[in-house]
């Protein structure tokens, strides 16, 4: 596979680790009343789709970005890649 | 019809026009008291264990494509009982002792084969923990038997002893470990369900649940509806896509593990060898390819073919370790796709739906497994209440603290 990279251009797969779900950048809040389920399910549960997913990669062998690559997990075929730190300004600016 | 040596003299002579086929194809009924949805080992043997421990009722398996057409048809056909705690060490106990009686039980040639497995040590902290885990091994009834380097050089002579920053400095062998011939596995346990009444139905995806008040009714699927006092689910590789339509989600990722087979060759390696210094294992099949496997390839698909850096992965670690291997060539590879737990453990349990059970989450151990696997689930399924060698394989083990982490990874199913 190969992950375009939107700083430094079309990168081979191998150069990245894989961590998951890039629902992992929606921690939840520690302070409200139910944090233990919410955490729970944050940390264990997965919606694991057969199809499009979006997912955290971590350019370990290359300039250490954490980026949001949407892939299809029918054909590996991957659609979409953002700066993670990018993803995650926006979603803080949405709320 | 019962298998022996002397009906096959009989058919021989015959010209084997008395073989009858081995399950009926039969169209499903309205209603069942249990169905099974997923035709692989793991359903077949709770439907085979269900009918014949747990009384006569009305039991269908329900499979989308054709029966043993997934994992357990893409292993590489290890069994063992080599665990270290004790959530998971008496279970697979109990599916090894099922596994030695399994051919008589079944009347059917799986080809069980008590070759013995060799974990190999390189450090003096391996030779620690394998000890370890040996004599955990042996409290729970099994066997282990630590080996110095001698003792490996006698079985295995062609090993890179030397290898520099590796050296081989002793195994834990698990002698009652071996192989099976894997689609023998779902074969035999589809011809024993059958034969006691059991309906496979194949060609039957299940599209949707009917779910009223917290109470499972039946099925939907691509031949109609079927009703159902009690639903088993056992589709590991598809876990969270069949239980999405019940509205569940799982503490489960699916991975693709890759396998590979060589050409055949001569007798070789006469048991299964397993790499302490790099993610590899190997054995022979009976037809004489090297069956060997590692890691799987780190990243969510359902796509049963891999990559290639996982290729070279494997073939690295597998030269380092047998360097003859350079000298045979690649038949063929292909990849699985597996339940990745988030503790690399298992699940055999009900859910909060009533009547609706749920196997799976196997990670790549589930071949193993499925003698004691489909026993634990028909007695979850038949009495509610988990068989006592798999109590702590629970749906909420994560908000309990219970988890069962082989490997002490945490919630990162690649890593398991």
């Amino acid at each position: 596979m190969i992950i375009n990279h939107p700083l430094l251009g079309p990168r081979d797969a191998q150069e990245f680790t894989y961590l998951g779900d890039a629902s992992l950048l929606d921690r939840p809040d520690w302070q409200v009343p139910d944090a233990a389920q919410a955490f729970h399910d944050y940390l264990y549960l997965r919606d694991n789709p057969a199809g499009d997913h979006r997912e955290l990669w971590f350019h370990e062998q290359g300039d250490r970005s954490w980026l949001v690559v949407t892939r299809n997990t029918l054909t590996h075929e991957i659609l979409n890649v953002e700066l993670a730190r990018d993803v995650a300004k926006a979603r803080r600016a949405a709320q | 019809m019962r298998y022996s040596a002397l009906r096959l003299i009989k058919e021989a002579v015959t010209g084997h026009k008395g073989w009858t086929p081995q399950w009926r194809d039969v169209a499903p009924q309205d209603h069942y008291d249990y169905v099974i949805i997923g035709g692989g080992g793991h359903g077949l043997a709770t439907a085979y264990y269900l009918a014949k421990e747990f009384g006569g009722a009305r039991i269908a398996v329900l499979e989308k494509g054709w029966i043993g057409g997934g994992n357990v048809g893409r292993n590489t056909t290890i069994i063992r009982s080599n665990y270290l705690l004790d959530g998971n060490e008496p279970f697979y106990e109990f599916s090894l002792k099922l596994w030695e009686g399994l051919e008589q039980d079944l009347n059917y040639n799986a080809m069980v084969s008590q070759r013995g497995i060799l974990n190999l040590v390189h450090t003096d902290a391996q030779r620690d923990a394998a000890r370890r885990r040996g004599n955990a091994m042996i409290l729970n009834g099994s066997d282990a038997e630590l080996l110095d380097t001698e003792g490996v050089r006698k079985l295995y002579p062609f090993l890179n002893f030397d290898n520099a920053r590796f050296p081989i400095k002793g195994g834990l062998l698990h002698r009652r470990g071996g192989t099976v011939r894997h689609d023998a596995v779902a074969w035999g346990y589809a011809r024993g369900a059958d034969s006691r009444g059991v309906d496979i139905i194949q060609n039957c995806e299940v599209t949707g649940f009917r779910i009223e008040n917290g109470k499972v009714l039946g099925v939907e699927t691509s031949r109609g509806y079927i009703g159902a006092k009690k639903v088993g689910v056992s589709v590991a590789g598809s876990s969270s896509r069949v239980m999405a339509q019940a509205g569940m989600r799982l503490p489960i990722e699916s991975h693709v593990l890759q396998a590979f087979v060589s050409e055949g060759l001569k007798p070789f390696i006469p048991g299964v060898i397993t790499y302490g210094a790099g993610h590899f294992y190997c054995s022979q099949s009976d037809k004489g390819g090297l069956v060997f496997g590692g890691d799987i390839d780190m990243y969510n698909t359902y796509a049963q073919r891999g990559n290639l850096p996982v290729v070279e992965d494997v073939i690295e670690s597998g030269m380092s370790l047998i360097p003859a291997l350079g000298r045979a060539r690649l038949l063929r590879s292909w990849g699985g796709i597996m339940d990745m737990s988030m503790d690399g453990s298992p699940f055999i349990d009900k859910t909060h739906i009533e009547g609706l059970y749920f196997n799976g989450g196997w990670c790549y151990g589930g071949f193993k497994a499925t003698p004691a696997a489909g026993f634990c689930f028909a007695h979850l399924l038949k009495t509610d209440r988990p068989h006592e060698t798999a109590t702590a394989y629970r749906l909420d083990r994560f908000m309990t603290g219970h988890m069962i982490d082989e490997k002490g990874q945490g919630a990162q199913p690649n890593l398991h």
